[in-house]
C-alpha cells in the first residue's frame, strides 16, 4: 500500500503527463468537431512538453546560473528546457496552421462538423 | 577547388545543403514573382543536388563527415553527420526535388491559383530543408525538428490542391502528421531519460553499456509508432491515399518519392543506429510486428489499387503496397534484406515520382486523372502513356527494370533467412501489381479514345524530365552497380557499426 501511495504521489507529475496524453488521444479521435480536434492535438503535446520539464528537475536544483561564490550549488538540467522552447514553438506553428485549415475548410464546406463535411465528401 | 574560398565552401558542404533552400524559402516570399521565384527555387534545387553529389563523392574517398554546427563539437554540440547511408538519400531526396520542380512550372499555373504560387515554391523548398535536415542530423532532437519543418509545409502544399477536398485531407495529415511527429519527440525523450544524451552514435554507445529496461522498450514503441505514422506503414497510412490524389500533382510527385522515404530512413537509422540490431531484434523482437505489418500492407495497398479508378489514387494505394517491400527489407534484420529495402527505396523514389508526374501531363491535357477520363490515352498522348508503361513495368519489377533489383534482394534475404514463405509472399503480391498496372495499360491502349479528343501532347517541358526520371529507373535496372554497391555498403554499416 506504502510503495503504492508513494509511486502516486512521488511520480505524480509522470502520471499527470499520462492522463493528459491519453486525454488528449482521446479528444482528437473521439470528437467529431475540427477545432475540438485541435484541442485535443494541443493536449496532446503538452503533455509531452510536460514529460521534459519534469525530467529535468533535479530535487532542490536552481536555474542553472553560475554565481559567484556559490560553489554546492545543484542545478537543474536546462537542456530540456531549450528542447522544449523549440517543441513549443513547433506546437504553435502547428496549432496556426490547423486553424487556417479549419478557416477555409469552414469557407468551402460551410461546416466544420467531420459527419457533415464527409456527408459532402461523398456527393463529390 | 585549392583556393581558400573552394576549400571554406568544400569544408561546410554539409551545412549549405540544408541551409540554402532554407534562405531562399523567404527571398522566394519577398519576390512574390512566380517565374522569378520559380527560377530561384528551381537554381537551389539543382544546387542542392550538386552538393549532394559531391558529398556522395566525398563520402565515397573518406568515410563518413561529421559536421559540427557553429563549431560546438558533438556530443555536446550539434551535428550533421553523412555516412554512406544518409549520402544516398540525400541524393535521392536533392534529385527529385530538382527534376520534378523543373517539370511543375506549367502543372502549378494549370492547377493553383497564379497569384499564390510563390507561396508554394517557397514552401517547396522549405519541405526540401526539411527533408534533407532529417537525412542529415546526426542529432535526434534535430531529426524531430526537421521533421516538423518537412511535415508543415507539406501540409500547407498538400492544401493548395485544386479540389476542395485538399483541404480535408491535408488537415487529417496534419492531425496524423502531429500525433506521429510526437510520438517521435516522446520516444527521443525517453532515451534521453535513460542515457543523458541527444547525438545518435553517443545514444548507441551509452544503450549498449546500459542493461535495457522497460524505459528502453518504450522508447522503441513511440520512435516506431511515430515514423510508421509518417512512412505511412499500415494500419497508420491511412492518410496516405486522399493526401495524394488531392495534392497539386507535381507535389504527390515531389511527396511520393521524398516524404516516405525520409521517414523510412529515420525509421532504419533508429533502430538500427541507436537501438541496434542485437537490442530491437535479438531482444525486443520487433520484427514479430514489423514483418506482418509489411506484408499486410504489401497486399492491402495492392489489393486497393486493383479496384479504384482514379489512377492517381491507385497509384498512392500502390505506394502503400511499395512502403510494404521496405520495411519487410528492414525486418529482415540481415545485410541482404537491409540492402533490398534501401535499394527499393531509391529505385521506387525514382519510378513512383516518374509515374506521378505521367499523371500530372495528363491531369494538364485533360484535367482528370481518372480512368473514364483516360481511355485511349495511348492514341491521345502516345509518349506519355508508353512512359507509364515503362514505369508501370519496373514497378511489378520485371527483370532489366530497377523493381526487378530491389525485389530480387529482398527475396534473396528472406530465403537467407530460411523464411521461404515471405519470398512467396513478395512473388505473389508482384502478381497484384501486374493486375493493376496491366488494369491501366488497358484503358490507355485498348479503349477507344472518346471522339471529340484529338492528338495532343503534354508540353516538352513536362514530358523530358518525366521520362528521365522512368529511364534512370530502367537504367538502374541493367547497371545495378552503382545503386546496390551504396545500398549494401550502407546496409553493412547500419548492422555492423564503424564503416
Amino acid at each position: 500500500m506504502e510503495t503504492i501511495v508513494s509511486n502516486f504521489l512521488g511520480l505524480y507529475n509522470y502520471w499527470a503527463v499520462v492522463v493528459l496524453m491519453m486525454m488528449g488521444l482521446y479528444v482528437l479521435t473521439a470528437e467529431r468537431n475540427l477545432v475540438k480536434k485541435v484541442i485535443g492535438l494541443n493536449i496532446f503535446q503538452m503533455s509531452v512538453i510536460m514529460f521534459y520539464i519534469s525530467m529535468a528537475k533535479i530535487k532542490d536544483g536552481t536555474a542553472p546560473i553560475i554565481v559567484d561564490g556559490a560553489r554546492d550549488t545543484v542545478y537543474s538540467n536546462p537542456l530540456p528546457h531549450v528542447l522544449m522552447l523549440t517543441a513549443i514553438v513547433v506546437g504553435i506553428g502547428t496549432t496556426a496552421l490547423a486553424l487556417a485549415l479549419v478557416v477555409r475548410i469552414h469557407e468551402e464546406f460551410g461546416t466544420i462538423e467531420e459527419d457533415e463535411i464527409q456527408e459532402q465528401e461523398g456527393r463529390g | 577547388m585549392s583556393s581558400p574560398l573552394g576549400e571554406l565552401i568544400r569544408e561546410n558542404l554539409p551545412a549549405l545543403q540544408v541551409i540554402l533552400p532554407m534562405i531562399m524559402a523567404p527571398v522566394c516570399v519577398l519576390v512574390r514573382h512566380r517565374t522569378v521565384a520559380w527560377f530561384l527555387a528551381v537554381a537551389v534545387t539543382w544546387t542542392t543536388f550538386a552538393i549532394s553529389l559531391a558529398l556522395l563523392q566525398i563520402v565515397r574517398a573518406h568515410g563518413l563527415i561529421s559536421y559540427a554546427m557553429g563549431g560546438w563539437e558533438a556530443p555536446w554540440g550539434i551535428e550533421l553527420r553523412i555516412e554512406p547511408v544518409n549520402a544516398f538519400v540525400l541524393l535521392i531526396v536533392s534529385g527529385i526535388s530538382a527534376v520534378v520542380l523543373s517539370a511543375a512550372r506549367r502543372s502549378f499555373e494549370e492547377e493553383i491559383p497564379r497569384d499564390r504560387l510563390y507561396l508554394l515554391y517557397a514552401a517547396f523548398l522549405l519541405c526540401e530543408t526539411g527533408l534533407l535536415g532529417m537525412a542529415g542530423a546526426g542529432d535526434a532532437f534535430n531529426v524531430f525538428v526537421f521533421l516538423e519543418i518537412s511535415s508543415l509545409a507539406t501540409y500547407a502544399m498538400i492544401a493548395m490542391g485544386p479540389h476542395r477536398r485538399a483541404l480535408t485531407s491535408a488537415f487529417r495529415y496534419l492531425v496524423m502528421g502531429t500525433v506521429g511527429g510526437t510520438f517521435i519527440l516522446f520516444g527521443i525523450g525517453l532515451l534521453y531519460m535513460v542515457t543523458g544524451t541527444l547525438n545518435i552514435e553517443d545514444l548507441h554507445h551509452r544503450l549498449q553499456a546500459i542493461d535495457a529496461d522497460r524505459t528502453v522498450l518504450v522508447a522503441l514503441v513511440c520512435v516506431l509508432i511515430g515514423t510508421s505514422i509518417k512512412l505511412a506503414l499500415l494500419p497508420l497510412g491511412a492518410w496516405l491515399p486522399n493526401a495524394y490524389t488531392f495534392a497539386p500533382s507535381a507535389v504527390t510527385a515531389f511527396l511520393a518519392a521524398t516524404a516516405t522515404k525520409v521517414a523510412f530512413y529515420v525509421m532504419a537509422r533508429f533502430v538500427y543506429r541507436i537501438f541496434g540490431a542485437d537490442l530491437a531484434f535479438e531482444r525486443f523482437h520487433i520484427d514479430s510486428v514489423l514483418m506482418p505489418l509489411a506484408l499486410i500492407a504489401m497486399f492491402l495497398g495492392a489489393a486497393l489499387a486493383i479496384f479504384e479508378r482514379d489512377v492517381k489514387r491507385l497509384l498512392a494505394y500502390s505506394s502503400l503496397s511499395q512502403i510494404g517491400y521496405m520495411v519487410l527489407g528492414l525486418s529482415l534484420a540481415s545485410v541482404t534484406g537491409l540492402t533490398g529495402g534501401i535499394v527499393h527505396l531509391f529505385n521506387h523514389a525514382l519510378m513512383k515520382s516518374g509515374l506521378f508526374l505521367v499523371m500530372a501531363c495528363a491531369a494538364y491535357r485533360i484535367g482528370s486523372t481518372r480512368l473514364s477520363a483516360l481511355r485511349g490515352l495511348g492514341k491521345r498522348m502516345p509518349i506519355t502513356a508508353a512512359t507509364f508503361v515503362a514505369g508501370g513495368l519496373a514497378m511489378i519489377g520485371v527483370p532489366l527494370t530497377a523493381g526487378f533489383v530491389s525485389k530480387w534482394y529482398l527475396v534473396k534475404g528472406a530465403l537467407e533467412n530460411d523464411l521461404w514463405p515471405v519470398a512467396l509472399l513478395v512473388l505473389l503480391s508482384s502478381l497484384l501489381a501486374v493486375i493493376y498496372v496491366w488494369k491501366v495499360v488497358e484503358v490507355f491502349y485498348f479503349q477507344e479514345p472518346p471522339e471529340e479528343a484529338g492528338r495532343q501532347e503534354a508540353p516538352w517541358s513536362m514530358l523530358l524530365p518525366t521520362m528521365f526520371l522512368i529511364g534512370a529507373s530502367l537504367y538502374f535496372g541493367i547497371f545495378t552497380d552503382g545503386t546496390v554497391g551504396i545500398a549494401e555498403w550502407s546496409a553493412r554499416e547500419l548492422l555492423g557499426g564503424a564503416p
